[in-house]
């Protein structure tokens, strides 16, 4: 414990750094995942590539990737920048197949209806399939964003310094604070992440609560005879 | 009035759905289509809001063809209810209702105190308005169905097996509630049902579909029942079984109707 409350500025500023480099490949992930996994719900010749490929995507191992980033994009061996390509990468690997599977999820009666009562196929999209795909988009979002957050500790190997920083100097050093300090600031990130997005959920998904909340307070219209076949 | 010419349509694997079909829908009646399944009656219904494109014939509304318009303002102007509502699960009952108005750009508070009235027109109470269709039973759901594919005021109304997954208790509250709301308001309403009963207790015109949209019979449902076609129009009708026969007994000096199974239905004045 000593060693957190004398190195609190250190966590701290660590802490912040992680969270900067974690959040933009979660957002870049999320919106390039978008018309990817459209493509791939859409037609089904390019589905199983994609599906494929971007599963694939995930086995490249991070620390090659890391080092491997510079020399493709011309970035310095020190640019935070690789870190974010590469995460955004694997964000993109989890990302695709979970929207394809979240627009897949949307019922086809729901889709008809909505064709048949006049939206044009942009406007379709965006305002009934997008949002209808929304829970299963939270799900994979969810996974994206703590796999993220625990992945950018990797970068500190190739030194773009952040809370991976705490345990490869505290193991060198045998400071056993110091490690777990690393290791709790990383999981309160994640959590506070998780928490965030599962608010945003709420405010944006009002309906999805509304199913659980009041589904068992239904107006029967024949109370008897219904609520025997409920 | 909108009027089949030799339409023709084929799927994509091969399938021909409906072949060669004409018919007259005459306006401001309930024309019912019914037949089995793979009679071709929804691929019919789907066709006159383009939401299924013909391969051959032609199509009209009112003497003009519906393929010179663009199909999605087509859409926006033909009423259109399915079997399990089909509600936008995200929207709430209200704006469900208001959806057709305002992609016809009718101002948000317009289309909200119309789609307010138009529950009051499907006899649902206006406290469900801001409930989401998940909150709402199987009936009161199809009646909002109702109440959306009403609220554009469209001429045209196609109903698509709109009672066929509610308790028979609710679809013959729904159906009697559809008849009234005819009876104000005089759409060209398409129905299409498998549910014979249900076919002539609506329908101002019955069309009998057998399979390739064939049409087996059409007709009111009295000149159906008086003198099917067919053997297929008496099986499907049930009068081949007896179903529809009705005899007279006297009893106690008065004309009791016995149906086919001995029991009293009524009594003849």
């Amino acid at each position: 414990m000593n060693w957190v409350v004398n190195n609190f500025g250190l966590v701290w500023s660590l802490t912040l750094t992680q969270v900067a480099l974690a959040v933009p490949p979660i957002i870049l992930g999320f919106v390039i995942s978008l018309p990817l996994g459209w493509v791939a719900n859409r037609f089904r010749l390019t589905r199983g590539a994609l599906l494929t490929i971007s599963g694939l995507l995930y086995t490249i191992p991070s620390l090659p990737l890391f080092i491997a980033l510079p020399a493709i994009l011309g970035t310095g061996i020190l640019d935070p920048v690789n870190v974010v390509v590469g995460l955004t990468i694997y964000a993109v690997a989890l990302m695709v197949r979970q929207t394809a599977d979240a627009l897949a999820s949307v019922d086809p009666d729901t889709k008809q209806a909505a064709t048949a009562m006049g939206y044009s196929g942009w406007s379709r999209f965006w305002k009934v399939e997008f949002p209808l795909a929304g829970p299963v988009l939270l799900a994979g979002l969810r996974v994206v964003s703590v796999s993220t957050v625990s992945l950018v500790s990797i970068g500190s190997v190739i030194g773009v310094t952040s809370l991976g920083y705490l345990f490869l100097n505290g193991l060198q050093r045998d400071i056993p604070g110091e490690v777990i300090s690393g290791i709790v600031a990383t999981l309160v990130i994640a959590i506070v992440f998780d928490l965030i997005l599962v608010g945003i959920g709420r405010l944006l998904m009002p309906w999805t609560r509304a199913d659980r909340r009041l589904s068992r307070r239904r107006v029967p219209e024949v109370p008897p005879v219904v609520a025997v076949n409920a | 009035m909108i009027e089949f010419r030799t339409v023709t349509k084929r799927f994509p694997d091969g399938t021909v759905a409906v072949d060669e079909f004409s018919l007259v829908i005459p306006a401001r009646q309930t024309t019912v289509l019914v037949g089995s399944s793979g009679s071709g009656k929804t691929t019919l219904l789907r066709m006159i809001n383009r939401m299924v494109d013909k391969t051959s014939g032609e199509i009209e509304i009112d003497g003009e063809s519906i393929y010179r318009l663009n199909p999605v303002k087509l859409r926006r102007s033909i009423g259109y209810v399915m079997q399990n509502s089909g509600l936008l699960p995200h929207r709430k009952v209200i704006d469900n209702v208001a959806t057709v108005p305002l992609l016809n750009g009718v101002s948000k508070a317009d289309a909200r105190q119309g789609a307010l009235e138009l529950l009051d027109t499907v006899g649902l109470d206006r406290s469900l308005a801001d409930r989401y269709p998940s909150q709402l039973s199987g009936g009161q759901q199809q009646r909002v169905g109702v109440a959306r594919g009403l609220a554009a005021d469209p001429n045209i109304l196609l109903m698509d097996e709109p009672f066929g997954a509610v308790d028979p208790i609710v679809r013959a509250e729904l159906q009697q509630e559809l008849i009234r709301i005819q009876r104000e308001l005089g759409k060209t309403i398409v129905f299409v049902t498998h549910d014979i009963d249900e076919a002539f207790l609506l329908g101002d015109q019955v069309v009998l579909l057998e399979k390739g949209g064939r049409i087996a019979q059409e007709g009111t449902p009295a000149e159906i029942l008086s003198k099917p076609a067919n053997d297929f129009v008496a099986t499907f009708i049930g009068a081949d079984r007896g179903r529809r026969a009705l005899s007279v007994e006297v009893v106690n000096g008065r004309n009791v109707v016995v149906d086919a199974d001995g029991r009293p239905t009524g009594v003849l004045q």
